[in-house]
């Protein structure tokens, strides 16, 4: 029987010719990544193995990134110990300042390439799919293992197919998309599965957009996410690989557990609600409630890329934030950052009024850089927004697209960005 | 020997930030974890939970961020195992590797209130409501997933495996 994309990748990764869902299998890695919260469980996981190296220090990459540069002594500590041991095996590491947000940064510097099994202690290590790997978070005693032995124990996931027909309204981006579909299938729609995405609204899509779909497949419980490599994906892989890439096409008698189609050009731009990313309603049905904001955030991993920030720029440009408002932007990695200090886009938001700062997961979780009090309301351009998630348990986030998060910090309600252009 | 505990019941799509919240990640101490267990889900478990009691959910518990502390929070708060009707696929595997066991079984979680006592029989699957008088069947662990749970977890697991090939 044919075999789907992520099913013919895992079967090149343990020697079989075929694998099905529902298989065991103990799979070779080609990247691991852990960050400056998970590493330093997954070293200590590590020292107990009677293990002295990893199996190979230039496939097995740390990343600070959550709460660098450091806002505690305890985080401190934390990253000295990932810091010390990445010396210790000479694995790729990049330093607070250098680095930026993993999810961002490795695909962006060519250390995962189409075909690969790649594996992160965090689980929005999805996000790297949309090259066509297969990538999957996992936890830190998993990393620990791929680590030591360039192996993890998989069962191979059935795959679901989400294809998107015609073409995306002005206002409408892959956030909304990946918004519109957690809603419909819900917040476990995709549990233990592959999410698979194609068809003509993605056709144009640059491989960053791409990968604020993939980001979100975690928050629908899945495994990994999806997508079919084209002249676009290569035309982002070719300058920056590191690696030789594979190319897997999905067989014409594949077997999907699920195919979801949807016509791109009647979803409207798309808001989760608290607390749930898969509560979801239209920017127009929230407009209309007329809710006041006290915080944005534009950032992360799922917005945090320069398109991003560019899209929220054009709405700031020349006006202020909201009184009574702070909005907070980050750019996901250091590389981002410097292109806004050349580019006139951290001016611009700074002129505006917004706190901006180098590259940082910073508020997203709550870390950090903009928690939330009791009874604030924040819009984010990030994945989550579970009760507690950017602070205290009774504070709001509403999550949304870049353009959308730009118009709440200037009108200081949640509105339709036309109203603020 | 079976597991025996008393319940605690939650509902859907318990996720990883109210097991435990990331302003207490910048540590990896499994005892000071288990202080801010369930935090901001229920702020009086940590106070009410008792060595081999047993969480109770219903679908896709678990889900959200990969953080390991999650379970570790749990299984380092006395709780034996947990059993719900779904798990979110990270903290699945978080839980079998750290040897904290996860069982899917939809009869015994609507079966189940808070404060009911469970008895668990691993190797096979079967749960007892002792309170009720009433017995269940999980979904049996593969035989891969129950030599994680007897070898204590995926480390110690693979450390022998390593061994022996050495």
């Amino acid at each position: 029987m044919g075999m789907t994309i992520a099913e013919k990748i895992l079967a090149a990764h343990c020697d079989r010719r075929e694998v099905q869902p529902g298989d065991l299998i103990n799979c070779r890695v080609d990247f691991v990544m852990a960050n400056d919260v998970t590493a330093p469980l997954a070293i200590q996981e590590f020292r107990k193995l009677g293990v002295s190296r990893v199996f190979d220090p230039q496939r097995v990459a740390l990343v600070p990134s959550h709460f660098v540069p450091n806002k505690d002594i305890l985080s401190a500590a934390q990253a000295k110990i990932m810091r010390e041991f990445a010396r210790e095996q000479g694995a790729i590491y990049f330093e607070q300042g250098q680095a930026g947000i993993e999810h961002i940064l490795l695909p962006s510097r060519g250390y995962v390439v189409p075909g690969d099994v790649y594996v992160g202690a965090d689980s929005h290590t999805v996000t790297v799919g949309a090259l066509g790997a297969f990538a999957c978070g996992m936890g830190s005693t998993d990393a620990a293992i791929a680590m030591a032995t360039g192996e993890i124990w998989m069962r191979v996931p059935p795959t679901l197919r989400f294809i998107y027909h015609g073409r995306l309204n002005r206002w409408v981006d892959s956030k909304d998309l990946i918004l519109h579909t957690i809603g419909q299938i819900g917040t476990d729609g995709a549990l233990y599965a592959v999410m698979q995405f194609e068809g003509e609204a993605l056709r144009d899509m640059s491989v960053n957009a791409r990968f604020t779909m993939t980001n979100m497949v975690a928050e629908a419980g899945g495994k990994a996410g999806i997508m079919p490599v084209d002249q676009v994906t290569l035309d982002y892989v070719r300058p920056v690989a590191r690696r030789q890439w594979t190319i897997y096409e999905p067989d014409p008698d594949c077997r999907y557990a699920a195919t979801h189609e949807f016509d791109a050009s009647k979803i409207e731009t798309t808001v989760a609600l608290p607390f749930s990313p898969g509560r979801t309603a239209t920017i127009s049905e929230v407009a209309k409630q007329d809710i006041k904001i006290d915080q944005v955030f534009i950032g992360s991993c799922t917005n945090g890329r320069l398109e991003d920030l560019q899209e929220a720029a054009e709405l700031m440009r020349g006006k202020k934030v909201a009184p009574w408002v702070r909005c907070i932007v980050i750019p996901a990695t250091q590389d981002i950052y410097l292109e806004t200090l050349k580019n006139g886009l951290a001016e611009l938001f700074t002129e505006a009024g917004c706190a901006f700062s180098t590259a940082t997961c910073g508020p997203c979780l709550g870390g950090y850089m903009g928690v939330l009090a009791e009874g604030e309301r924040c819009v984010s351009t990030s994945n989550r927004n579970f009760r507690g998630r950017m602070g205290h348990p009774n504070a709001e986030v509403y999550l949304a697209n870049p353009a959308v998060a730009a118009a709440a910090a200037i009108a200081g309600r949640i509105v339709h960005p036309e109203e603020v252009v | 020997m079976p597991l025996r505990g008393h319940v605690h019941k939650y509902g859907a799509d318990i996720n990883t930030d109210v097991i435990i919240p990331a302003r207490y990640l910048n540590t990896s101490d499994a005892q000071e974890l288990a202080r801010h267990c369930m935090e901001d889900e229920d702020p009086q478990f940590v106070r009410r939970v008792r060595p081999g009691d047993v969480i109770v959910a219903t679908t896709n518990f678990g889900c959200g961020s990969s953080r390991e502390h999650a379970p570790i929070a749990i299984k380092a708060a006395g709780v034996s195992c947990v059993i719900a009707k779904s798990f979110a696929r990270i903290f699945y595997r978080n839980s079998m590797n750290l040897a904290l066991p996860v069982l899917e079984c939809d009869e015994a979680v609507d079966g189940s209130q808070a404060g009911d006592e469970l008895e668990v029989d691993l190797e096979s699957g079967a749960i007892r409501n002792l309170t009720r008088s009433t017995a269940f069947q999980a979904k049996p662990f593969p035989d891969f997933m129950l030599e994680l749970l007897r070898a204590g977890g995926l480390v110690e697991y693979t450390r022998r495996r390593l061994a022996q090939k050495a």
